[in-house]
């Protein structure tokens, strides 16, 4: 039997065990390394994982030998695998670029906040992994009760909004706890390829619809799903830097994994589609929440706080994605989870080394000096940018080309409206921070005094272990736009068969 | 897919990339000038050879084609050498070598700032702009097409003062939503077809999207191009642009981006729409009144312009129309007469637009109105004006004339007569803002000074840097005029594209 599924988020658990151990100081790199270590492994994991399930199929695996029905069991198909190390890689640089950061804002409290940084990687792979809906729910608390614990550390209204992010994301799991409850009420299982298969079969009831929309709710929740998304801004601009970049970038795609799966593969699309309404729904909640979120990006002047915002617009993408329930949409949705990810972590790593050299992050107080100072970070948030726009050959133009190509199918106009508007406003809230940072702002002219200025500026890049992990994050766009199409024929399309 | 023989080669892929190498390199050399001016140069002359090089098998109808790999589901990212594109990428590349001299004099001349980032951009545009010329289907074209709108935002704000921050967020508005509707455009078409290849005859079929869906599809293409090539109502950004620095409204805004605009509207209506499904939906006719309507209107404000350069943007405004209504006729010569005024116009202007750098850097001058006597201080450069003017005008012995020939011959083929008036009456607009200028260079006393002297005593010529190539581009206004087809074949080109168009078109 292949151990690789159950290895990918144990050795993460396992890590997070361990490194809660050991002295509570600054000076204390063990929990760093442990960290370090298991998130590589379970990467290597992935990739094993990948490399299996791509080329002898997905790998069925039953926890403790138990079968199906009774047992957990864990499946480790293309896609899982290749989100799966998306996480973990992500993650990864991730951790490597704030170490640093970590000690200067999480202080003495090292270990814990590694152990929880495991727990919360640890639980998202879970929750890939998966092929039992309670189990879900199990990985869904660890991943967030992670998150809770990390978004708290920082500044001091970061233990309030953290707060509040825990009643919410609490009520969302319950919600989610009920619909299964519903679910195995009407139909009397909660493993997801016997329940794909026999919830066709029974008649549909008010319960069965309840559980649906029960799930839905509770997974949009934590997926920051307008109007349920008010806990995020708060909690990601409070929370200090480096947890912000670990939990932005992965913690709300795997929702939206998800709910893509809860749509595709559990309840029969037809049903969600014709039966209830449910993608509708959420494909307007999705078109609402790219508008909502683009234009309240605008209006921030803290560069955090505007990365929070345009993530409540990045979730609105993917839900306008599943929303048009067709296979390009479907497609373009996940794609666009890929790419959010790692440019979203690119955002908030500049925001990171922004805050590391210059004490702050205020757009308003950003000029072109920083560009003389920074110029590699600089370079990094053009990429960024651009992709997040939605401007080729960023791999953020690939997952709206399918977008928009689902729209098309579908006749989705006013969807395909929202999705190019939404790309102008991107571009006002990116191009208001690059031209702050590449132009002069007073408005005069150059002249010499202004050249030697800038050559009297001090570079004050950030060190190479800050440096290096941006500009990776930042070339991996441009890669990622080439090597769309691969994605999209080796890990996408085998899960959509209708294409 | 094509209908022109195919083969494999990199050719097309280096040169397109060549000036991109570049970049790193100019920048590399950022704080010694001449080596970094050399790099452009040097990449400039090994990208005009390398187009060259594509020309003999684009006559041939051989394509030199070069795929990297699927880049979307179904869609290749390639590049292929057709003869339209060859013919572009001539005009652009071959242009760049002269504007890259002027860039030296002029910058220098002017003590320009950020001279590194300006020589850096330039060349990335240039790439992009190969880029589209070679694109082999739209999905590489907007990829391209993106790239120059973003390689060329920094110029436009090259001076970094508000009124240049205004005009680079004007232009990135109007291009950015352009592109964007172009997306949605080409998302249809896929949908529709299965395909965004470039054939010559078009991609479309009758019948395979509604009537009125026909329409708006095209009017999301036609803004798509349209905002780069400036038709009313949505060339405002061009004259904005202005504040560039002069070789960059020379050789970007007249030659590569606002071509790329119009070569993009012959590409959408000869490869993508097809001459039949123009004509059976009647989008000609939206094509013609929108450009008929530019070309006076343009033509009408430029009349009123006392900024130079002001004057020669709304003048390119009108022009590119030009290209636009050939296009629009859907005959022979029509589109014959649009392709050539591509090549021609760029000549003429650049020249044009070389000329008020000139007068600009020399002696600081940009208002029309205080150029009078000008002409005896400056005979080289008010000279090639002069010729310039005239071509624009559309008299022989300059090659506009002959563009303008087979756009009216055109119209009355079409029996499109409204356009054939515009036409005219166009020439006689040009005429009127023209030629004043060159009266006043020539044949007024310029100002006197406090001691009774002229104020043009004592100026000369601007530096050889710029000089030399205004009077090249000028003199080869005149030369095509009297042999188009040598040396590069625009008029065998031409025709050849035409033929390849209508072949599967219009029912005789």
């Amino acid at each position: 039997m292949n151990h690789i599924p159950v290895l990918i988020p144990m050795v993460l658990l396992l890590g997070s065990m361990f490194a809660v151990f050991g002295r509570r100081s600054q000076e204390n790199y063990l929990p760093f390394l442990i960290a370090l270590g298991a998130m590589g492994l379970s990467a290597v994991f992935s990739i094993i994982g990948m490399v299996y399930s791509v080329t002898e199929g997905p790998i069925h695996y039953h926890l403790g030998g138990w079968q199906p029905p009774m047992g957990i069991e864990l499946i480790l198909d293309p896609l899982a695998a290749f989100f799966c190390l998306m996480i973990t890689l992500v993650a990864t640089v991730v951790l490597l670029h704030g170490e640093e950061r970590v000690r200067i804002e999480v202080g003495d409290r090292i270990p814990a906040y590694y152990s929880s940084a495991l727990m919360l990687v640890g639980g998202l792979t879970g929750i890939v992994l998966t092929g039992d809906l309670f189990n879900l729910y199990v990985f869904l608390e660890i991943s967030s009760l992670a998150s809770y614990a990390l978004l708290a550390t920082g500044r001091k209204p970061a233990a309030v909004s953290a707060f509040r992010y825990l009643i919410l994301g609490t009520i969302g799991a319950s919600l989610y706890l009920l619909g299964i409850g519903f679910l195995f009420m009407e139909v009397g299982s909660l493993n997801m390829s016997e329940l794909a298969v026999m919830i066709p079969e029974v008649p549909v009831t008010a319960g069965l619809s309840a559980a649906a929309v029960l799930i839905v709710i509770g997974i949009g929740l934590k997926m920051a799903l307008f109007p349920l998304h008010g806990w995020l801004p708060d909690a990601y601009t409070f929370a200090s830097s480096p947890a912000t970049t670990l939990v932005a970038p992965i913690g709300t795609k795997v929702a939206a994994y998800v709910l893509i799966r809860v749509f595709l593969f559990l309840f029969a699309l037809d049903f969600m589609k014709e039966g209830i309404h449910l993608t509708t729904i959420v494909g307007w909640m999705g078109a609402a929440g790219v508008i909502w979120g683009s234009v309240m990006a605008i209006t921030q002047r803290d560069m955090k706080r505007m990365l929070a915002y345009s993530s409540v617009a990045q979730v609105g993408y993917i839900a306008l994605g599943i929303g048009l329930a067709n296979p390009l949409g479907l497609i373009g949705a996940v794609l666009h989870a890929f790419a959010h990810c790692f440019m979203k972590a690119c955002l908030f790593m500049v925001q990171t080394n922004f805050l590391h050299r210059l004490g702050h992050y205020d757009i308003s107080r950003l000029d072109h000096r920083t560009r003389v100072a920074m110029p590699w970070t600089c370079a990094a948030l053009v990429v960024a940018s651009l992709s997040m726009i939605g401007l080729p050959p960023t791999i953020g133009f690939f997952s709206k080309w399918y977008l928009v190509l689902g729209c098309v199918e579908e006749g989705a106009w006013i969807f395909l409206a929202v999705l190019l508007l939404s790309t102008l406003l991107n571009a006002v809230y990116f191009f208001r921070v690059l031209e702050k940072v590449y132009l002069r702002s007073d408005g005069k002219a150059y002249d010499e005094g202004d050249i030697e200025a800038d050559q009297a500026t001090p570079s004050c890049e950030v060190g190479a272990r800050m440096l290096y992990p941006t500009l990776v994050l930042a070339g991996s766009l441009l890669v990622l736009g080439f090597a769309n199409a691969w994605i999209v024929a080796h890990f996408l399309q085998p899960m959509f068969p209708v294409w | 897919m094509s209908a022109y023989e195919t083969y494999f080669s990199t050719v097309p892929f280096l040169a397109m990339i060549v000036s991109a190498v570049a970049v790193p390199l100019i920048v590399a050399f950022g704080r010694k000038p001449n080596l970094r001016e050399a790099v452009t140069l040097i990449a400039a002359v090994i990208k005009f050879i390398l187009v060259l090089t594509l020309l003999p098998d684009a006559l041939a109808g051989r394509a030199a084609e070069w795929v990297l790999f699927e880049i979307a589901e179904g869609i290749d990212f390639s590049l292929r050498a057709d003869p339209f594109g060859v013919f572009f990428a001539l005009i652009a590349s071959g242009l760049w070598i002269l504007t890259s001299c002027y860039s030296i004099g002029y910058m220098r001349g002017h003590a320009e700032k950020k001279q590194t980032r300006y020589f850096a951009s330039f060349a990335l545009s240039l790439s992009a702009t190969i880029g589209i010329a070679f694109s082999a289907n739209l999905l590489t074209f907007i990829v391209f097409y993106e790239l120059l709108t973003l390689a060329t935002y920094p110029l436009v704000v090259h001076s970094e003062s508000k009124k240049a921050i205004a005009a680079g967020r004007q232009y990135l508005a109007y291009a950015l939503s352009a592109g964007l509707l172009m997306v949605a455009g080409m998302a249809w078409v896929y949908m529709a077809t299965g395909t965004l290849e470039f054939t010559p005859g078009g991609i479309l079929e009758e019948g395979m999207v509604s009537a009125s869906g026909m329409k708006f599809l095209f009017i999301l293409f036609l803004i798509g191009v349209g905002v780069k090539s400036g038709i009313m109502p949505l060339h405002s950004w061009l004259p904005n642009a202005m504040v560039a620095p002069t070789p960059v409204s020379a050789l970007l805004h007249a030659v590569a981006v606002v071509k790329s605009g119009a070569f993009g509207i012959v590409r959408v209506v000869g490869f993508v729409f097809g001459p039949e499904v123009m004509a059976t939906y009647g989008l000609n006719i939206i094509l013609a009144v929108a450009s008929g309507a530019t070309i006076i209107l343009a033509s009408l404000i430029a009349l009123q312009q006392t900024n130079l350069k002001r004057r020669l943007a709304y003048s390119t405004v009108g022009h590119l129309s030009y290209i636009a209504l050939g296009a629009s006729l859907l005959t022979t010569e029509g589109f014959i007469g649009g392709m050539m005024h591509i090549s021609t116009h760029a000549t003429m202007k650049i020249t044009l637009f070389f000329c008020a750098g000139a007068i600009f850097v020399h002696t600081h001058k940009s208002d029309i109105r205080e150029l009078d006597g000008i002409g005896r201080a400056m005979p080289w450069t008010l000279g090639a004006f002069t010729i310039g003017s005239l071509g624009l005008v559309g008299l022989p012995p300059v090659n506009g004339f002959i563009s303008k020939w087979f756009l009216v011959s055109g119209s009355i083929e079409a029996q499109m007569w409204p356009l054939v008036v515009v036409l005219l009456l166009s020439g006689l607009l040009n005429a009127a803002y023209f030629f004043p200028i060159v009266y006043r260079a020539f044949f007024r006393e310029g100002e006197k000074r406090a001691d009774g002297r002229s104020v043009w005593e004592g100026v000369g010529e601007a530096s050889p840097w710029m000089v030399v190539p205004l009077t090249l581009t000028g003199a080869m206004s005149v030369f095509f005029c009297f042999f188009p087809d040598i040396p590069f074949r625009f008029f065998t080109i031409a025709t050849r594209v035409t033929q390849d168009i209508m072949g599967g078109g219009l029912p005789l």
